[in-house]
């Protein structure tokens, strides 16, 4: 399974560090990664695949979620399905 | 990978414009737990659903989870409880306590089917059941009533609307002490469909399978902040904007609808294409409406306006979904849209045009709050306006009225969650309909030709 984590916020020093650290500790692995600065909000998008994961989904979206209030940001951890049934026919 | 922008218009819809999945609705037929003892056919009731739905509640949670998209409500609806009553005789409420006790074990937001369907005439149990809805909404909390009172092909059961319009005050009588809660929890049918996901009209129709899924979508936010990004395109264009935002919607439905039903093991069935609104901010289908450029939902032009949003979101909805059934259609509850509480507040939307907007869109007249001294013939007299608008048209209309005993027009009704709030609204009873609605007996079924 393969999901998106949207990390959307002010733009600070080590955003990608953390969630890659996050990643590796859990044993998702990242796929691809895209960044860009849309409306004057710093947007990290990254493609992981958690076929591996060692702790469960739940987890795993937790941490992130933990990782983001801690560094002042949103972020999401999504099933990539969603994206794809809603933007491609 | 996905273009960055597709992502965040996606999150943008969740984040800020309130799109949600308004309902997960599992549909479980009852008939193989009929029986002649009352009693034990509750029993049986019981089991069955707690053990299809058991994980409904848990497996919805998961889904909103992983694909961090909320959904809201998750609910079951039954066979209508008269056909069982039929069997068995007895006291109709046993079947509503059952019905409740499911409801408390799975977890469920609302359970559908204390329902009897007498579109042509009375059957076995139907009086008894509709008798006893009051009652039964007054001692459950989760538990929704529905009757369906009339049909294109059958007309109108005047007996029935006239039994319903006493049914109606009584069962806010009852629950006086709760804000009239009793009739927000019951819905008169024109035309009422087998595999509505939504509530308080949810009922298990016999043409569908034993269990099934279906899956009501919401989303009224995203299409008015669609239309906010143009301020100045024509209607046809409009109609564009909304076709492409429901159809994004609708896939999400369709997305949750087949997970949902591969994870219960159970087929899915339909996604219904409703905008439904919610008290919040920005999740109004009357902001829509003042969006498209009324200065409020209410004045002249609000039913063209309408007219068009439902067919749009109809058209975009359509191919987004492997099948689509229930309402369908751009909901107006004005107790759960925000624009349309502050419209009927300033006085701008009253209910005779309710009733005419009513005509181009799902379902009715809903989650009205009329005032407490209303008498039973004139909600009668409502109910027969909406069934005729349902029967001639061949759409389904429905009446959701709410007397506020012992309150008076300006005064409010607060019902809280996603029921909202609403004013007591005005009702023209300078003269009665008493004599039209003691005549009783039927409406014959309308022309099906010769339309004009």
């Amino acid at each position: 399974m393969r999901t998106i984590i949207s990390v959307i916020g002010k733009d600070t020093v080590g955003i990608i560090s953390k969630v890659s650290a996050v990643c590796t500790e859990c044993n998702a692995n990242i796929v691809d990664i895209t960044q860009s600065v849309l409306q004057d909000m710093f947007v990290m998008v990254m493609l992981t695949e958690i076929s591996a994961l060692n702790c469960s989904f739940g987890e795993f979206s937790d941490k992130m979620k933990a990782l983001g209030e801690e560094i002042n940001t949103d972020i999401r951890v999504m099933h990539e399905d969603i994206f794809n049934s809603m933007h491609r026919i | 990978m996905l273009n960055l922008n597709d992502i965040m218009e996606t999150i943008n819809m969740i984040q800020s414009e309130n799109l949600d999945i308004r309902t997960i609705t599992m549909g479980i037929s009852l008939l193989d737990c009929i029986d002649s003892d009352a009693e034990k056919a509750c029993e049986k009731i019981y089991n069955k659903i707690t053990r299809l739905a058991g994980n409904l509640v848990k497996v919805g949670e998961d889904i909103e989870r992983e694909y961090g998209i909320p959904i809201i409500n998750k609910r079951i609806s039954v066979t209508p409880i008269s056909m069982l009553l039929g069997a068995s005789g007895g006291n109709p409420v046993l079947y509503a306590k059952a019905l409740q006790r499911a409801a408390d074990a799975t977890g469920v937001n609302f359970i559908g089917g204390y329902s009897a369907l007498v579109h042509k005439g009375f059957s076995a149990g139907d009086v008894e059941l509709i008798k006893s809805i009051p009652e039964a909404l007054s001692v459950t909390t989760n538990v929704c009533s529905s009757v369906n009172i009339g049909s294109t092909k059958a007309g109108i059961n005047m007996d029935a609307v006239k039994l319903m319009g006493e049914v109606v005050r009584e069962a806010a009588e009852v629950t006086q002490d709760r804000d009239c809660i009793g009739c927000a929890k019951l819905v008169v049918f024109c035309n009422a469909v087998e595999d509505n996901p939504f509530m308080a009209g949810a009922f298990h129709g016999v043409g569908e399978p034993d269990c099934v899924i279906h899956v009501g979508v919401s989303g009224p936010g995203v299409v008015q902040a669609a239309i906010k990004k143009c301020p100045d395109v024509t209607l046809d264009e409009i109609a564009e904007i909304i076709k492409k935002t429901a159809f994004k919607i609708t896939r999400m439905g369709q997305l949750v609808g087949t997970e949902a039903s591969t994870r219960l093991g159970v087929p899915f069935g339909i996604v219904d294409l409703s905008l439904a609104p919610t008290p919040a901010v920005g999740d109004s289908v009357a902001h829509i409406l003042e969006e498209m450029g009324l200065g409020r939902c209410g004045i002249h032009g609000t039913t063209a306006a309408l007219a068009m949003l439902n067919d749009a979101v109809k058209k975009g909805g359509v191919m987004a979904s492997s099948s689509v059934g229930g309402l369908s259609g751009a909901f107006i509850p004005v107790s759960e849209d925000a624009g349309m509480i502050t419209a009927a507040r300033s006085g701008d939307l009253v209910i005779e045009k309710l009733e005419a907007m009513t005509a181009v869109c799902s379902v009715g007249l809903d989650m009205i709050v009329i005032p407490g001294d209303t008498p039973a013939e004139t909600i009668s007299a409502i109910i027969a306006d909406e069934a005729a608008i349902g029967m001639v048209n061949s759409k389904t209309t429905a009446v959701r009225v709410i007397p506020a005993i012992g309150k008076k027009s300006g005064e409010e009704l607060e019902f809280g969650g996603l029921l909202g709030s609403g004013p007591v609204m005005n009702v023209n009873t300078n003269f009665s309909p008493k004599k039209f609605i003691d005549r009783a007996g039927r409406i014959p079924a309308p022309m099906q030709s010769l339309k004009n």
